[in-house]
């Protein structure tokens, strides 16, 4: 065989029969397989971790001042508390200060940017009635444009005041959340968006949107109980 | 075959700077241009890419180089294929265990790496000719060579784009950046730039080299 490294020989060598084509292409991509299978194995559990640990970092981040954390699910309007372990389950997290006082909630968030999916967390903190950090959980935004939502501290600027009040009725917001141009926000439920990154800022303007309409009416009738959850 | 085959030759410094100027895969071979323009938006994206590219090319010229007395040349770029898609999806996962930080930076160009052409090419050009040494050295400067030019064409689109060269701001709040050269069209601009640089300064060495000759 390696004298048949050069083809360019006078007479071409013999084709080999179809059987043995078969076998080696078979073995390769049996072994290929194999080996992914295995590499798969191998990685699940940290990339798991990983992920497990981001979400933790996250929550802390987007809710400044926290020490401990709470995980909950919601059933039924009902809020049920979940294990430590049961961070993948949870629908949002409260965070607690070290004397036990109530944050905020962290929540995630989520609608198509761009590049697909964009997925965010955000905190809320019900006795202010503001979103109070952010955090991008996953983005595939173009880079050096869209990934500016994760960037930009003018951008994340927006959120560290965020207004969500509630109107009269406690079900609805006063002012749901509005994207506007670069430079535009006048009012404090507004969204100073990115110029060249339209899509991306309005994007999470409306997962933000989304988000606060269904969860800030539950969370803020419930504060009362989240906060006797710190330990 | 004569003794004097290319797999028995010496292993020369030309081995190891083909790759770098004389074969540079984007700019001399216009190989890999998929990635060469579409992540090479600013120098750190272009390295990264780089730097992954060149590790698949590492991994897949050690392997094929291996295994090349075992596979009939029939079925060849079929094996070429798999053995680089596996080793790319390996990197995938394996970057992904490592640091979510580094995956999330190079998730969705990780499994672009998988149709670079100039990956496919050194294997079927040289690491399926060469002993494993050889194929790796060859490799590695194809690589360099890769990420060197991605880097050139990321740092000049950064500049202009973003007024800044790896996030280091260069001109100050007043400059005014050039969008243009961040999106598609620009990658476009900048590569066909360099290309020309590189083409008149590979024509004025040739030009001189053949009036050393005469």
């Amino acid at each position: 065989m390696s004298e048949m490294s050069t083809p360019s020989a006078a007479t071409p060598p013999a084709m080999p029969s179809p059987l043995r084509l078969i076998t080696t292409l078979g073995l390769i991509a049996m072994l290929s397989g194999f080996t992914i299978v295995l590499i798969y194995q191998v990685t699940l559990e940290p990339i798991a971790r990983n992920h497990r640990e981001a979400l933790e970092r996250a929550v802390f981040e987007v809710l400044p001042g926290a020490v401990s954390r709470a995980n909950f699910t919601v059933i039924d309007q009902e809020l049920i508390r979940l294990s430590d372990e049961e961070l993948a389950a949870a629908d949002l997290f409260a965070g607690f200060d070290e004397d036990g006082n109530l944050i905020g909630v962290a929540l995630e968030a989520a609608s198509r940017g761009y590049a697909g999916e964009i997925r965010v967390l955000f905190g809320y903190a019900p006795d202010r009635e503001k979103i109070i950090g952010f955090t991008v959980l996953q983005s595939s935004e173009t880079p050096g444009l869209g990934d500016k939502i994760e960037t930009d501290p003018r951008f994340l600027a927006n959120f560290e005041a965020l207004d969500v009040r509630l109107d009269e009725t406690g079900e609805a917001l006063a002012n749901p959340i509005q994207p506007v141009p670069e430079g535009a926000k006048t009012q404090p439920w507004e969204i100073d968006g990115i110029t060249g990154a339209t899509v991306s800022a309005v994007a999470v303007a409306r997962a933000l949107r989304e988000s606060t309409e269904t969860w800030v009416p539950l969370i803020f009738a419930h504060q009362d109980e989240l906060a006797e959850e710190s330990e | 075959m004569s003794a004097t085959s290319s797999k028995d030759k010496p292993m020369t410094a030309t081995t190891f700077t083909e790759g770098l100027w004389k074969e540079n895969p984007v700019f001399v071979m216009l190989l890999g241009l998929c990635p060469a323009l579409a992540v090479s938006n600013t120098a750190v994206n272009a390295l990264a890419m780089g730097v992954a590219s060149t590790f698949v090319l590492l991994g897949s010229s050690l392997l094929i180089s291996l295994l090349r007395n075992l596979i009939p040349k029939q079925v060849r770029i079929a094996s070429y294929i798999i053995i680089i898609a596996t080793f790319v999806t390996a990197v995938d996962y394996i970057i992904h265990a490592l640091s979510l930080e580094l995956y999330n930076a190079l998730g969705a160009f990780i499994q672009l790496i998988v149709v670079n052409c100039a990956i496919l090419g050194r294997a079927e050009a040289y690491a399926s000719k060469h002993k494993v040494g050889h194929a790796l050295v060859n490799g590695f400067g194809m690589g360099l060579g890769f990420t060197l030019a991605l880097v050139l064409v990321g740092g000049v689109r950064e500049i202009l784009g973003f007024g800044t060269l790896f996030g280091v701001s260069l001109f100050g709040a007043q400059f005014q950046p050039w969008a243009v050269f961040i999106l598609p069209p620009g990658g476009f601009f900048v590569l066909s730039f360099w290309l020309v640089v590189f083409a008149a300064v590979r024509r004025n060495r040739e030009r001189k080299e053949a009036a050393h000759g005469a």
